[in-house]
């Protein structure tokens, strides 16, 4: 029963949503199924709280390595809890100037509003720009010439990077009018628009085979390994 | 006679006393005056006013509202004609926009009430189409009338136009626009499903050897013989996303897998309903492992929903923990470059799989094996290994089969079209790119014979490149 009952819910909702794809009178039952999932959704984030408090007080308690950066987790988790649920300096909506929790919990100038502003933002904008090394340290390893792959590889990434800066049209500019299919910037697009797109549409057709065998093989019951099966 | 008056004399007091009626009788016209001269101002003024003319900004043309086609009944699409005030070509602007009314005249008892539906915001400048959808108010068996204003900049509005007669919409069972959608998904789904019973039925089917997959057993051994634990990232989307489903599939032999070989597993996530189904799935691996008593819960955790928080720790885990086994399996979008970088940094074996193309190629540079769109999807069957599952992928080869005859087909056709400029064969063209492919009917001058002849003579005296351009142009209004 604790795997058949998720099952029939599974195949009853992907039906109903595959059916109302094409009946445009049941896309209202389309749309509430996909609000209930986030309610779902919503509920289920009482126990991603619960896990990361349970997690990281089980780690200071003990002792474990790195349980400082537990101590200034749980910090975080609290006051942003704190802030957000009480509306800690959230201005009162204009309508209602006597009565302090008008306003929107994220509304600007509140203390949730400022940790957002001016901590999380910043922080993930760093972690953001940290790729631009990453993308390079892969660059270097993947454009090695090391057979005849890799070495198309790279003579395709060197056309490219030619082409799609100011340096390609200033170093085949001079014959843009005569022949403009052959100058960086036009071999680039005929690399992209051509060879890439092939490729990508390739790999798009295979994904959307892909997506309808596995939906298939969860509305038949014949993958039941998501809902933790013993037969995976 | 008392003292004071001997002090200030009758004669005195006479002429005082006259002089202050005087005064009195001087000063009362001016004030009088003055008092009365604001209300006079203010009459002018107002008399002026009345007398001026009221610049009302010109209506809106003509409105007409249709029923839009093939849909739940909870849509009208109306259209009108620019008031004459919303001309581009002025010195300087009149008009804001406009505001579209809306009432309820399902009863005809009742006194039609108007309600804003949009307003400048929506209704800009040289706007003349808006869709009116609202699921709860606008039902197919209600009738509806709508009022159009042109909104001045003082934000004056214009005379209202309205429709000739209310409106209602209808509600349709049937999409035919998705006919040939749903033939080729039955078509599918048809093989897949002979595939599968075949497979049940015993015929042999060869499945060829996926590389990524074969190194998970490799993968997991190698982190036992280090002592090091395995970390399974399920990208950071949702249960609703099929590729998260695809990763928890191919979790559920990893850790069975894991708990064979006593391996430490660790699945943090970034959803909380990916974090239950982790759980659930590690449980029941281990238990078909015959090693219930080593799952734990803290195996899966959430950690963020936070794109970049979720990155930030599981880079942290990877510097500190240096796990052995890395697999990421879901879907992934800019973080995937920095945890694949940050594994191959520690000299961790790693495995990534996603249907997300453009993130394809970093984990091509930087993972041992990348499980590439389809494999990633076929990836629970292969490793299962059961006949089911494995009849699904020989039905998927069928509609790659099915794909590449409508490419080839499309090719020639639009080759042909091409040359010999047949309008008939252009209109095969997209009929098969709009309708058959897509899920729209094709636009309406793409179908008009005599307007693609009309076309096709205009195109003669032109540039090639001037005709590719115009039909790039066509083909950027079709389906996406």
């Amino acid at each position: 029963m604790k795997r058949t009952f998720p099952l029939i819910i599974a195949a009853v909702a992907g039906y109903v949503m595959v059916v109302a794809y094409f009946m445009p009178a049941l896309q209202q039952v389309r749309e509430d199924a996909e609000e209930w999932f986030n309610i779902l959704a919503a509920i289920a984030m009482i126990l991603g709280g619960a896990s990361i408090l349970g997690m990281h007080l089980r780690k200071v308690s003990d002792r474990r390595a790195g349980w400082g950066f537990s101590v200034v987790t749980l910090l975080g988790f609290i006051v942003t809890l704190y802030v957000g649920l009480f509306k800690i300096g959230v201005p009162p909506m204009p309508e209602y100037p006597d009565r302090a929790w008008t306003g929107e919990y994220i509304a600007q100038g509140g203390a949730l509003w400022w940790s957002f502003e001016y901590i999380i933002y910043p922080i993930t904008a760093t972690m953001f720009a940290l790729l631009a090394f990453y993308v390079a340290s892969a660059a270097f390893r993947a454009f090695r010439a090391k057979n005849l792959e890799a070495m198309l590889l790279l003579g395709t990434a060197f056309l490219i990077l030619l082409g799609r800066s100011y340096a390609g049209t200033l170093l085949t500019g001079w014959y843009a009018e005569d022949y403009p299919n052959l100058t960086l910037p036009g071999l680039t697009d005929m690399i992209m628009g051509v060879f890439n797109t092939a490729g990508q549409r390739a790999v798009m057709i295979g994904i959307a085979l892909g997506i309808a065998a596995t939906s298939l093989k969860i509305l038949l019951g014949i993958d039941r390994s998501y809902l933790g099966s013993r037969n995976a | 006679m008392n003292h004071r008056q001997e002090l200030i004399p009758r004669g005195v007091l006479t002429i005082m006393a006259m002089i202050g009626w005087l005064s009195v009788v001087l000063a009362a016209p001016v004030a009088i005056a003055q008092d009365a001269a604001p209300d006079i101002a203010e009459d002018a003024t107002a008399d002026a006013v009345e007398e001026a003319p009221v610049s009302r900004p010109a209506p809106p043309g003509r409105l007409v509202a249709e029923d839009k086609p093939n849909d739940a009944g909870n849509t009208i699409v109306l259209s009108w004609e620019l008031s004459p005030d919303d001309d581009i070509t002025l010195d300087e602007a009149r008009l804001q926009g406009y505001r579209l009314y809306r009432a309820n005249v399902t009863d005809p008892s009742l006194e039609p009430e108007f309600e804003l539906v949009a307003g400048v915001r929506d209704l800009t400048l040289q706007r003349d189409e808006f869709e009116d959808s609202d699921r709860f108010l606008i039902r197919p068996s209600q009738s509806f009338m709508y009022r159009l204003v042109a909104v001045g900049i003082d934000g004056t509005e214009s005379e209202p136009v309205g429709l000739d007669e209310p409106i209602s919409t209808t509600r349709s069972w049937f999409d035919p626009n998705r006919s040939w959608f749903l033939g080729l998904m039955l078509l599918i789904s048809f093989w897949i499903t002979l595939f599968i019973y075949l497979a049940q039925k015993g015929v042999d089917l060869k499945i060829r050897k996926i590389a990524g997959l074969e190194a998970v057993d490799e993968a997991v051994g190698r982190a036992t013989e280090m002592g090091r634990p395995i970390l399974f990232v399920p990208g950071i989307q949702d249960m609703n996303n099929i590729q998260t489903v695809a990763g928890i599939t191919i979790l559920s032999r990893i850790g069975r897998t894991a708990a064979e070989y006593d391996a430490r597993i660790e699945v943090p996530t970034s959803r909380s309903l990916v974090m239950t189904t982790a759980r659930e799935t590690l449980e029941s691996s281990f238990l078909s492992a015959g090693r219930p008593d080593a799952y734990h819960e803290d195996m899966s955790y959430y950690v963020t929903d936070e794109q970049f928080g979720y990155v930030a720790y599981l880079t942290g885990y990877m510097s500190r923990e240096k796990p052995a086994a890395c697999f990421y399996l879901g879907a992934f979008f800019a973080e995937s470059l920095i945890l694949a970088e940050t594994g191959n940094s520690i000299g961790a074996i790693q495995v990534a799989g996603t249907a997300e193309p453009a993130q394809l190629p970093f984990f091509v540079a930087a993972c041992d094996y990348t499980l590439i769109g389809e494999e990633f999807f076929a990836a629970s069957a292969y490793l299962s290994g059961e006949p089911e599952q494995l009849g699904t992928l020989k039905g998927q080869d069928v509609g790659k089969i099915i794909g590449g005859l409508l490419i080839i087909v499309g090719c020639l056709l639009a080759t042909a079209a091409s040359v010999t400029q047949n309008p008939q064969m252009e209109w095969a063209v997209n009929y098969l790119k709009f309708s058959v492919l897509g899920t729209e009917e094709p636009p309406e001058e793409l179908l008009d014979q005599e307007l693609i002849e009309e076309r096709l003579e205009e195109q003669t005296g032109t540039a090639p490149e001037e005709q590719a351009v115009r039909w790039e142009s066509t083909e950027g209004s079709g389906p996406a």
